[in-house]
């Protein structure tokens, strides 16, 4: 991915009030009146030319949400939302239908360009001279959705996907195209009236990806979302499913940022993974939304449920997640470990700056006979900040052998922030095996002195330090991402110290 | 020419004074040795010229080729030429050793405004240097210091030292921890960066690493101040009759 070093140069020289992804786009846009109703509901269906059935799903949910109230167990604080005060749909207007990239508004395009997201398949070829020791990136392929507000405005390497048999398309196409898995699948891991963010997502999501790799394939190329929110006062409920058949492989990668404002603006999305029999999930995340300024007004705020059904025997779901943005982050990716001999992972790097709250971990749910699960949080506070982590590792009465290992390390920068560990665990069978570690340290003034007095400044010995502490979950990143993250932690945490 | 002019200085750690006044001069291509019991300063003397937080000058300043030392940050210092080698070298994990000195040069080389190393002109001088000082590549690899025995560490101090190419070495209690062998590594190791452009600080208790690497002067502190200053021969009587006889002079 030739814009990668390019992000990464242009990533260097901003300092923590220039959010780089803080630009806004000006082009029309399509909305939906403000608020929620039935009519949204049906409005957003109708865009969408949904057949019967997904309206009735949708309107479903909605009539479920009005009965629910938001969690507050979270360790996160921030005024009671307003649900009447948010457009809950807005797309870019289209001149005419879209069939190649050409036809989508050049404006979108210079954003994605921005934002180094080459959305021309040409730009992926083109390549720029790889450094000795370096896989050429030229070589590397990545099939790219990308959503802009609402709807998604183009997906890249389609034909390529599909002499592969790989379904790659947003889900509102493929409500259309393929109803029979969309309509066996969906819902299936987060059901409609899982918890209050999910419910709503059921009701008024607008876009996402859908990914169907059919049995025995490896995809042939990583599959990445990149979402972009727009819009003044626009909420973000994008649903992403994604289904490996037996014996099949998929990598998916996902990338998030947002204008500054400050305003706060929400991002509710479900993302559902589905994996049978041998099948192997990888799923990546680089959430980078608008964290809010340095006094903490504004940013995004994150309520997401993202779970991996673990459906097949010996099928296999991981998480990375490298989390630096949004003013509240609220995220479990968690995995159900059905099938026997399943596992799931979930590896996560959580950090913290100024005012921003997270409270993020995992839920491993074993089911199964023989099931593994690992899990690897480092929580990073910086500022004012406060970082949670939340963990559930619990095993079935009928899950004998199950096996969990986690660590949980955070690490304190400054007096001023506050990190959490709260781990539950649960066996209700005698031969499970659960191990849990935690530590929290502060950032050590000696090695940071031992690092500057050999030449590297204080925001780049605080980098440095950092990387080393989370270096264990940057390895589980897919190589283009690795090297964006190391960078974004550096750029997140400056100036944290001092 | 005098590279190092510390004059008068004196120094506070949380309003104890721990230096009162102290004065010394270190020319270009010179080893000086500064040795003194417990608690006479030498270790804050090393940490006020690196630039260490937690100091207070109250008086006094040190000029390093001429420029005023104490107005740089410590990076600053380190890439005008100080290096502080570690009583203690710090343990790093999760950063290997060898971006840790590649990210150090070439920090240090960009604020000089020179072009930084590519990866493979690093990698041969790395391997240069590394073979010289019998440090196994493998080594490289790991964390920072992390797992490395006390000769390791040291060693390490060493290469660095002589990938940086700094102009005023400080090395501050060389020899604690370390054994007769390692030390003759280490001090092997030292003495092959001794040049004409080039000055080296030693603080040490004993004058057993002075056996090792000879000092051109020697230099007794007490109590925050230079009591003495010599020629080598100083160090073989100090270790003959001990500091006690300076303890009035302070």
């Amino acid at each position: 991915m030739p814009a990668v070093q390019e992000t990464v140069e242009r990533v260097k020289r901003i300092d923590v009030d220039q959010y780089r992804y803080g630009f806004e786009t000006q082009i029309e846009s399509d909305k939906a009146p403000k608020g929620l109703s039935e009519d949204t509901v049906r409005f957003i269906s109708e865009k969408k030319n949904e057949p019967a059935w997904m309206l009735q799903w949708r309107l479903e949910a909605y009539r479920r949400w009005l009965t629910m109230t938001e969690p507050t167990w979270a360790r996160v604080d921030y005024p009671k939302i307003d649900f009447q005060d948010l457009y809950y749909y807005s797309a870019p207007k289209p001149k005419k239908s879209i069939t190649s990239l050409d036809e989508i508004d050049p404006e979108i395009l210079k954003t994605y360009e921005k934002l180094g997201i080459p959305l021309r398949e040409v730009a992926m070829l083109e390549g720029v001279e790889p450094k000795v020791g370096e896989e050429d990136p030229a070589k590397r392929k990545i099939a790219v959705d990308a959503v802009f507000d609402s709807v998604s405005v183009a997906t890249t390497f389609k034909a390529e996907l599909k002499k592969a048999g790989v379904i790659f398309m947003p889900i509102s196409e493929a409500i259309r195209e393929h109803p029979e898995l969309v309509q066996k699948y969906l819902g299936s891991v987060v059901p409609t009236s899982d918890n209050f963010y999910a419910t709503l997502n059921s009701a008024v999501f607008s876009d996402g990806s859908f990914v169907y790799v059919p049995p025995g394939v490896r995809c042939p190329m990583e599959l990445s979302t990149y979402f972009r929110i727009n819009e003044r006062n626009t909420g973000q409920f994008e649903r992403t499913l994604i289904i490996a058949d037996k014996g099949s492989y998929v990598s998916y990668l996902e990338g998030c940022t947002a204008p500054q404002r400050d305003e706060n603006q929400l991002h509710a999305a479900v993302v559902e993974l589905v994996a049978h029999d041998d099948a192997e999930i990888k799923y990546s995340t680089v959430q980078n939304w608008y964290p809010g300024n340095s006094e903490g007004k504004g940013g995004i705020y994150n309520f997401v449920t993202k779970r991996g059904d673990c459906r097949g025997n010996r099928s296999k779901i991981s998480w990375t997640q490298v989390e630096t943005g949004s003013a509240i982050t609220w995220k479990y990716p968690s995995c159900i470990l059905r099938g026997d001999n399943s596992s799931g992972e979930f590896y996560s790097i959580a950090i913290s700056n100024g005012f921003q709250q997270v409270d993020s971990g995992t839920k491993m749910i074993h089911l199964g006979k023989n099931t593994s699960s690992r899990i690897i949080s480092k929580g990073i506070a910086a500022g004012k900040s406060q970082n949670t982590y939340r963990g559930l590792v619990t095993a079935h009465r009928k899950a004998t052998g199950a096996r969990n290992f986690t660590a949980c390390d955070s690490l304190l920068i400054g007096d001023k922030c506050g990190a959490h560990t709260v781990p539950y665990i649960e066996a209700k069978n005698s031969s499970a095996t659960f191990e849990h570690e935690a530590t929290t340290s502060k950032i050590s003034e000696d090695v940071l002195f031992y690092c500057i007095q050999r030449g590297l400044s204080q925001e780049e010995a605080v980098g440095l330090v950092v990387n080393g502490f989370v270096k264990d979950v940057l390895q589980q990143l897919p190589m283009e991402f690795a090297v964006e993250a190391q960078k974004l932690i550096s750029i997140s945490l400056e100036g944290s110290v001092g | 020419m005098a590279l190092l002019e510390v004059k008068d200085l004196k120094v506070r750690v949380e309003e104890r004074e721990i230096l009162h006044g102290l004065t010394l001069t270190v020319n270009e291509g010179e080893v000086h040795a500064i040795m003194g019991p417990n608690g006479s300063g030498k270790s804050t003397l090393s940490h006020v010229i690196a630039g260490k937080p937690g100091y207070e000058v109250t008086d006094g300043q040190i000029l390093f080729k001429g420029e005023d030392l104490l107005e740089m940050s410590p990076d600053e210092r380190a890439a005008k030429g100080v290096f502080l080698a570690f009583q203690y070298p710090v343990e790093i994990p999760g950063v290997a050793t060898m971006t840790f000195l590649r990210t150090a040069l070439n920090a240090q080389r960009k604020a000089r405004g020179e072009s930084e190393y590519s990866t493979p002109d690093f990698l041969k001088k790395v391997r240069e240097v590394s073979k010289s000082l019998n440090i196994p590549q493998d080594m490289l690899k790991r964390g920072v210091n992390v797992g490395f025995s006390g000769g390791e560490k040291k060693r390490n101090e060493v290469l660095q030292m002589a990938l940086f190419e700094p102009s005023l070495c400080i090395l501050d209690e060389m020899d604690s921890g370390l054994d007769i062998d390692a030390l003759r590594i280490a001090a092997d190791g030292v003495n092959a960066l001794r040049s004409p452009k080039r000055a080296m600080v030693v603080i040490t208790h004993y004058q057993r690493l002075l056996n090792y690497i000879v000092p051109d002067v020697v230099h007794v502190m007490s109590k925050g101040r230079v009591v003495k200053s010599g020629g080598k021969e100083l160090a073989l009587e100090l270790e003959a009759s001990g500091y006690a006889q300076f303890e009035d002079a302070a």
